[in-house]
């Protein structure tokens, strides 16, 4: 056991931190800067990976990858994270969207969109959540009606990341709703600058707008836009989800270092708040949880270098960094006592980073699957127990209980 | 990155959990359960020797077989899942653990190779009462070579030959070896939370004592001992999780209830995957101290808390989530559910609660940041 690369690995993270150091764009405090600002910088940022193909790298040369292996993919990111790179722009695009277009698109389409989205030149958004339709996403009831060699599209998807910015999308619609709800299904790639496109951000209870709602009214599409054939839609969604990239980041926001600081410099009347029994068994758990979810990614990593398929364990990554967030960003509140309450950035401590990331925390436990959602994930396709209960399967999708 | 067990360790892995799956079943275990004259299970200690296990990273030129720590913590995991009731950890993780890092040349040629022949049981004898043993509460001394004093509990302190004792000896704490069968020696066996494991009361009235590392030492030696032993112990700890998952998921499959397997219930599929995930987690932390055992790396004392704290809650909740799956069943005799439970409260106590551990984590935190 050591965690350490092989030759073969270590030639090549060598050859990674040489050409970030001779390449990654100038520090800049992407805090003072406009959205529009930065995307400029990331797209700047992303032509560049593209011409040295630092950015899909496991694609094919052919596609503008580099028919690299998922380790030395894994080790460009680890050594990009440690550059003050803008990042986040094309994770969903590149991630999910463009795969699902180079698995189901003509060849005409795919020459037509792939170089430029790789190049940082055009984004791509995923549609497929909508307001009645989250975890149970196959309830979705976005309506596409075939008039002629077109699609008539109605409806609307919701938690849109980039909708707002984005030059293309996927969006899984309702092409029957007379079969039961899997079997109606069918997937489109649509140009969101189109008429009858309208993007509006979503207002979190964060108080930021990461997200958007997208509405479709009398939005046309031509046949050719379909991505496989017509009622197979959730078949081509499971593509695009199965493409979700590996999560081997680290989780953000402040952790256990800075709830140790915080306590270390909060004085009570028996002293520094870190001498308190209570809190530093808190404090020794974060460590576990935290530490123990970079060991589980360095499991991860650990088949990967060996070139096998990684284990089921990093599907307990976001259960517990959403539900530590939470826990210690509250327990940091109430070491501030009352100070807890503000939100200034110019006073709170640390920025009010605790503050922020407590109420960023519940949307952490519900984006990108619920808790609820990844348990039932652990259950069935890791312990192999049964599913649920279905009383949608053999119902035509017209006729089942909607409620609100 | 290497962070896995390797292919011969989990051929090792395989190997040690065929050899229990023969030796020592539930029946097995209960054997020593229902017997309160039955200390151990004699012929699985005599078969673990056999195979080599006691010796396993004892050096070859002390009659080991000169594996390293991970294969330790590999064997370690397979005996926690079948809930072994022998003196292995007592002899293992504790006394050669201790012979190897705080011996003399001549102790060690003396004690290894009888361990790693299985013809020495060990014991590790601090706790004198409640709470955690500290140099203001220590009681038990030793002057002119003899030790006075009493020892409580000392896990397999009734059949162990040869202990390691925490003693003042001029004012000044140290480790000592004594020899179980010699003069001076009273042992009375306790009634535990676990019979699967033998424990005692034992009171030393001026037993021959041979000083094991330097004076002085014996609370900085026993935290050493302790970070070794805690990181084999997490493995255990593991290994007895993970049976409790899969014994609760084979029942949950099975037991039907309103018209179907309670399986499908979301109330026991997500406390199933609560227990799946604490295991893993446990599972990452405890690779770190047997990485950090193995290369006798500077991080072991938080390596080994963190491992210890994961797999204690680990193997708790997994085990009392297991009674409650198996319903009224699981709080019957009969069914295997309190071997683990038991078994969990041994594991977390013998080395030091849970909460100790969090302490001293936290404290080498704080000393790592004040470097």
């Amino acid at each position: 056991m050591d965690f350490n690369d092989s030759p073969e690995e270590s030639a090549f993270r060598t050859e990674v931190r040489d050409w970030l150091t001779a390449n990654a764009p100038e520090k800049v405090d992407t805090k003072k800067l406009s959205e529009p600002e930065l995307l400029k910088l990331a797209k700047a940022w992303q032509a560049k990976k593209a011409e040295a193909r630092f950015t899909c790298m496991t694609w094919p040369e052919a596609l503008g990858g580099r028919g690299a292996t998922p380790i030395q993919n894994v080790i460009y990111n680890q050594e990009e994270s440690k550059f003050d790179v803008p990042r986040g722009f094309f994770d969903i695009g590149l991630g999910m969207c463009v795969p699902t277009v180079m698995a189901f698109a003509n060849d005409e389409t795919k020459q037509r969109f792939v170089a430029p989205a790789v190049r940082g030149e055009e984004i791509w958004c995923q549609l497929f959540s909508e307001p009645s339709a989250g975890s149970d996403v196959a309830g979705l009831r976005t309506r596409a009606v075939q008039d002629g060699d077109d699609w008539v599209i109605n409806g609307q998807k919701v938690w849109t990341s980039g909708a707002h910015y984005c030059d293309f999308g996927i969006l899984l619609v309702r092409t029957n709703p007379d079969v039961p709800k899997h079997k109606g299904l069918t997937m489109f790639w649509i140009d969101m600058k189109a008429p009858g496109v309208e993007v509006r951000p979503i207002h979190q209870m964060s108080g930021g707008s990461n997200f958007n709602e997208v509405y479709f009214t009398d939005l046309r599409v031509k046949d050719s836009q379909r991505l496989g054939a017509v009622g197979d839609g959730w078949k081509v969604a499971l593509v695009t989800l199965m493409n979700e990239r590996l999560a081997v980041g680290g989780s953000t926001g402040p952790n256990y270092p800075e709830i140790m600081e915080l306590a270390r410099s909060t004085v009570t009347e028996t002293g520094s708040a870190l001498a308190n029994d209570a809190f530093r068994e808190k404090l020794a758990d974060w460590y576990v949880q935290a530490e123990g979810l970079k060991l589980t990614r360095f499991r991860t990593m650990t088949a990967l270098s060996r070139g096998q398929t990684p284990g089921p364990e990093s599907s307990i990554g976001k259960i517990i960094s959403a539900n530590q967030l939470q826990d210690l960003s509250n327990a940091a509140v109430e070491l501030e006592d009352q100070f807890g309450i503000i939100t200034d950035t110019a006073i709170a401590p640390l920025e009010a980073a605790f503050q922020q990331s407590l109420m960023w925390a519940p949307g952490l436990r519900i984006a990108g699957g619920t808790d609820e959602i990844l348990k039932n994930i652990i259950a069935e396709r890791v312990l192999g127990l049964p599913g649920d209960v279905r009383v949608d399967k053999d119902v035509a999708f017209k006729d089942m209980p909607t409620g609100r | 990155m290497n962070f896995d067990y390797s292919d011969d360790q989990k051929f090792l892995k395989n190997e040690a959990r065929k050899f229990l799956d023969a030796h020592c079943t539930a029946a097995h275990v209960r054997k020593v359960l229902d017997n309160a004259e039955v200390s151990h299970d004699i012929a699985l200690w005599q078969g673990v020797g056999e195979q080599g296990w006691l010796g396993a990273a004892i050096p070859e030129e002390f009659g080991g077989l000169g594996l390293g720590r991970v294969e330790l913590c590999a064997i370690a995991e397979e005996l926690g899942r079948a809930c072994a009731p022998i003196p292995f950890a007592s002899t293992v993780y504790f006394l050669a653990e201790a012979i190897m890092l705080a011996g003399s040349d001549a102790q060690k040629a003396k004690w290894l190779p009888k361990i790693a022949a299985g013809e020495v049981i060990g014991a590790y004898a601090t706790s004198e009462g409640p709470g955690t043993v500290n140099p203001q509460t220590l009681q038990a001394s030793v002057s002119g070579g003899k030790l006075s004093g009493t020892k409580i509990p000392v896990t397999d302190g009734d059949i162990a030959d040869l202990a390691v004792v925490l003693a003042n000896e001029n004012g000044k704490p140290g480790l000592f070896l004594v020899e179980l069968s010699g003069a001076g020696v009273t042992r009375e066996t306790l009634k535990t939370l676990d019979p699967t494991r033998s424990v005692a009361k034992i009171t030393f009235s001026g037993a021959a004592a041979e000083r094991l590392g330097d004076a002085g030492e014996g609370f900085a030696l026993t935290e050493a001992v302790f970070d070794r032993a805690a990181v084999l112990i997490a493995f255990e700890q593991l290994g007895g999780a993970d049976r409790c998952l899969e014994m609760a998921k084979d029942y949950a499959m099975d037991r039907y209830a309103f018209g179907r397997t309670i399986a499908g219930y979301q109330a026991i599929k997500h406390k199933l995957a609560d227990i799946y995930v604490k295991n893993e987690l446990a599972r990452s932390n405890a690779y770190y101290g047997a990485w950090a055992l193995n290369v006798g790396a500077a991080e072991l004392p938080i390596a080994a808390s963190a491992a210890r704290v994961a797999s204690s809650d680990a193997f708790w909740f997994a085990s009392k989530e297991n009674v409650q799956t198996h319903g009224g069943m699981g709080f019957t005799w009969a069914v295997d559910c309190h071997l683990y439970y038991r078994r969990s409260r041994q594991l977390a106590l013998v080395a030091g609660a849970p909460k100790t551990w969090k302490e001293r984590l936290v404290r080498q935190l704080e000393r790592r940041n004040a470097a």
